[in-house]
């Protein structure tokens, strides 16, 4: 029988080297890019009826005293464009012909890129498509009720695993586990967003948080599906070896896992390449925290609650300081 | 297994699919779906049945569907098109007002926007009072020119020429700058800002006060002359007399009785009545301006602004008379003259806000997503159909049924709403909770069905090991989706916080799929496998598992599961 649990410490190692890259972009700021919810700004979209560079439009907005402008094609002449906060409605314009806002002020020069307003048959050579703007007031409280969030989710999360797991020997490990998984999850997930923020400028917003706290879910659903059969075997007393139980468990529940990531993965993916838009990060999100929450229910919660079992860690700590080791427990394989 | 409560459960499963499945069929199929085929149209049924208002399909009337206020999904901000804002009350420094004296004005504020939308016609806008100084105005279908409209502070002011000395008073020579030369207000008011020598401040392009370079304020001194015209002279606030005060004359010595006529000319113009008060100070006003000779201009601003005629320039009427109780301005685009009679009537923001957020959708951007979201929709059902087919056989297709009826189930709860809430507003981020649902509703079946092979593979035979499969997946089932839940819970309250319609409706949508999905995945197709297993499909095993178990009647049931055999 494949033994999953014997090699444990391997795949520390593996999640380890690939948590690594993630966790060094985290250190070196700008950890993550903010979008335009934290920081303060203005997103707009902006679809040109005629064949347009985004050079063109950068070099239209910078006459515009918006240097820092940020553009970028996104396909059939339209672009997504991001600058400093814009006045749109907050100047307002009086009743009648006016002076207009800068929003207009920006629309108007965009538009006049290819000479005026309407082309030859009346259309319009370009409109806003989206536009968002957020001032300074409202961004700083989200990242911290996020913070809140996510520690509530995980809090209320372990309060229930220990609840339902009450009939087996230290249920509270369970919950602890599937936490520690589900730590490794978002690491995992928030280093992938800081080298992509890096490398591709993309940035963290609402919907970001939004598709954590829908991975914190999946990884604790996971988790909780190999627990269970460790409940159930645990509590059966069939195979008296810890260790054994869960190396059997997640052999059990290997192709559910399997197959339900697959399902899943089929969801995002077609979400991703048809849907996309305006939550295509979102469902980036989905498609890294739904495959890792698979791997790590398997290789690190279930892994994690047979170290704590065999009392390796103190083994560990006993080792480093230089005290003789006791023997393990009850491992019939040998780990490394 | 064939029993009397078999029979019904299957048949109300199949009452509750046909019915969820009329009430969402949409009524361009089309659209979504191929079409060599000749898709009927949905109709739908307006109408109550037991107290749920039910959905009809179309907002065209006809002869068959007379119905003209017909509704389809409710289809958030990002899929219909629309406007949000997010305004907060500016509370200056040094204002006496309590935090009740807030909530008020925040609350009347409220009522203001929401009586400014009415003429719009637009369904299903929201103000919502976020905290304890927000304001959050969504309105679906509205442009950006209209959101601004909805939130302006709408104060009014009569203003008159700036005079010798930086006062209003006697003389008929009024201030005039240069002209091109913009003249800085403060804000909402026409109040120039003139310092001890009587040079006004200037206004750059941002409309804030203009600086020179080393820092000081750009000034320019106006010139005292009759030869003034509309655009070139400074002007300052128009005060009459109330009681003996000194007063600025503004929209509140209104009454909301403004209408819009025609002249003789047909040309539109807005008539207002004073009140009391009102009937002092204006005419007190006007009967010192227009005492002078000719008379003098009067204008009036709206939020900082001159209001502007149909051939774009400050409407300043010479007032040669003392006028008390009715004045009228002409010289409006009938389309402008209207807005100014909502503004008036409505009266202004008792507190001023400023807006902090705003996001605005092109429709044809979210025509777009809703469409690409149903195909990705249906791509999403279709591979996990297939999948659920091919590798799990009889089982898989009769869970992909309970799939559909899932799917039917939870976008007639979305479309008619739970009982004692409206609809479900479906937005971008809510369609994705949606497939996401489907996958997961999918997870349920799948750790049946496994353990339904397993308990094969262990021996047992095809009802008790599918019996079992049921029994022993639950408590994974119960306690995974437990876990969703308490997730969800907290996202919703988490979007209640950032006042997020996006975080809520994802919330929403994920909890209503996880909780039809426990449904779907345990009753319908449990319902439909006791359905199978009754049947001689029963007997053929290739339809219920790939494994080739040694399977053997006598022991079939009576043994218990043989885990740990090989440990």
């Amino acid at each position: 029988m494949l033994n999953l649990v014997a090699k444990r410490n391997w795949f520390y190692l593996l999640s380890f080297l690939v948590l690594l890259p993630g966790a060094i972009s985290l250190m070196i700021p700008p950890r993550l890019k903010p979008g335009i919810e934290f920081t303060s700004g203005t997103t707009f979209s902006f679809r040109y009826a005629q064949p347009t560079t985004s050079t063109q439009v950068r070099s239209e907005l910078a006459k515009l005293g918006h240097p820092e402008a940020r553009v970028q094609g996104a396909g059939n002449n339209e672009f997504l464009v991001q600058t400093k906060e814009i006045g749109g409605s907050a100047t307002i314009p009086p009743v009648g012909p006016s002076l207009p806002s800068e929003r207009d002020a920006i629309q108007s020069a965009l538009s006049k890129l290819h000479g005026g307003f309407l082309d030859t048959q009346g259309k319009p050579t370009a409109q806003f498509i989206d536009f968002s703007s957020v001032s300074a007031a409202v961004s700083q409280q989200i990242g911290r009720d996020a913070a809140i969030a996510v520690l509530l989710a995980s809090l209320g999360i372990t309060l229930y695993i220990t609840y339902s797991f009450s009939n087996v020997p230290n249920s509270m490990r369970y919950g602890v586990s599937a936490i520690v998984a589900l730590l490794h999850d978002v690491l995992l997930v928030v280093g992938v967003f800081s080298i992509l923020g890096k490398v591709l400028n993309i940035q963290v917003d609402t919907f970001f948080i939004t598709g954590l706290l829908t991975v914190v879910g999946f990884s604790v659903h996971d988790s909780i599906v190999v627990f269970d059969r460790v409940r159930e075997n645990v509590s059966r007393g069939l195979i008296r070896n810890f260790p054994d139980a869960v190396n059997h468990s997640l052999l059990q529940t290997m192709g559910r896992s399997f197959n339900t990531t697959l399902t899943l993965l089929f969801a995002i993916l077609a979400l991703l390449l048809l849907g996309g838009g305006s939550i295509r990060d979102f469902l980036l999100v989905l498609l890294v925290g739904v495959s890792t929450g698979a791997y790590s229910s398997i290789f690190i919660a279930s892994m994690f609650l047979v170290t704590w079992q065999q009392g390796d860690i103190p083994r560990a700590w006993r080792r480093l300081t230089g005290r003789a080791a006791r023997p393990r427990p009850s491992e019939t394989a040998p780990a490394e | 297994m064939w029993k009397w409560w078999n029979r019904l459960s299957i048949f109300l499963i199949i009452a509750v699919a046909a019915g969820a499945i009329y009430a969402v069929w949409p009524n361009e199929p089309d659209r979504y779906l191929p079409s060599f085929i000749p898709w009927p149209s949905g109709q739908g049924l307006p109408g109550k049945i037991l107290g749920i208002g039910l959905p009809c399909h179309t907002a065209h009337t006809s002869a068959s569907n007379p119905a003209a206020d017909c509704k389809g999904m409710t289809l958030g901000l990002d899929l219909q098109g629309g406007s949000r804002v997010v305004l907060q009350a500016v509370v200056p420094a040094n204002s006496k007002l309590t935090p009740a004296d807030i909530t008020d004005g925040i609350k009347a504020n409220k009522q203001i926007i929401e009586s400014r939308i009415n003429p719009l016609g637009v369904s299903e806008s929201q103000v919502q009072v976020s905290g304890s100084d927000r304001l959050i105005v969504e309105a679906p279908g509205i442009t950006a020119q209209q959101l601004q409209d909805l939130t302006r502070p709408a104060v009014l002011m009569f203003c008159e020429g700036l005079q010798q000395g930086g006062q209003s008073g006697a003389g008929a020579a009024l201030a005039v700058v240069p002209d091109g030369s913009k003249v800085y207000y403060e804000p909402g008011t026409c109040q120039p800002n003139v310092d001890a020598k009587g040079a006004v401040a200037l206004k750059d392009a941002a409309g804030n006060i203009a600086k020179n370079p080393d820092g000081t304020i750009q000034r320019v001194t106006p010139t005292y002359t009759t030869a003034y015209n509309t655009e070139n002279v400074v002007w300052t606030p128009a005060k009459g007399d109330l009681n003996g005060a000194p007063t600025i004359m503004t929209g509140q010595f209104l009454q909301r009785n403004v209408s819009v006529q025609f002249d003789q000319l047909g040309q539109p113009q807005l008539i207002f009545n004073m009140t009391k008060d009102g009937q002092k100070v204006f005419g007190s006003l006007t009967r010192r301006i227009g005492g002078q000779t000719n008379g003098l201009p009067l204008a009036t601003f709206l939020d900082g602004e001159p209001i502007r005629g149909a051939d774009g320039r400050v409407i300043a009427p010479r007032v040669q008379s003392e006028i008390t109780s009715t004045g009228t301005t002409t010289g409006l685009t009938l389309a402008d003259a209207q807005r100014l009679k909502t503004f008036l009537n409505n009266g202004a923001f008792p507190i001023q806000m400023k807006v902090i957020e705003q996001q605005t959708v092109d429709a044809t951007l979210g025509d777009q997503a809703v469409l690409h979201s149903v195909q990705a929709g249906l791509i999403a059902m279709l591979l996990i159909m297939a999948f659920m087919i091919l590798y799990y056989r009889l089982p898989g297709l009769l869970a992909s049924m309970a799939l559909v009826i899932y799917t039917a189930v939870v976008l007639a709860i979305f479309k008619i709403g739970l009982p004692g809430s409206g609809p479900v507003t479906l937005t971008l981020a809510g369609i994705a909770a949606f497939v996401l649902s489907v996958g997961m509703a999918v997870d349920a079946n799948i750790l049946i069905f496994e353990r339904s092979k397993e308990e094969l593979r262990n021996g047992r035979s095809l009802i008790p090991a599918v019996n079992a499969g049921f029994d022993r997946a639950w408590t994974s089932i119960r306690d995974s989706n437990v876990s969703t839940l308490i997730t969800t819970a907290i996202l919703y309250w988490m979007g209640n916080a950032f006042a997020s319609t996006l975080i809520k409706g994802f919330a929403l949508t994920l909890a209503i799929g996880v909780v039809i999905s426990l449904f779907s995945a345990i009753t319908v197709t449990r319902s439909f496998l006791r359905l199978a297993l009754a049947t001689p499909l029963a007997r053929r095993l290739w339809l219920w598992t790939d494994d080739k178990p040694d399977y053997d009647e006598r022991t079939a049931g009576a043994l218990g599961p043989a885990e740990g055999a090989d440990a």
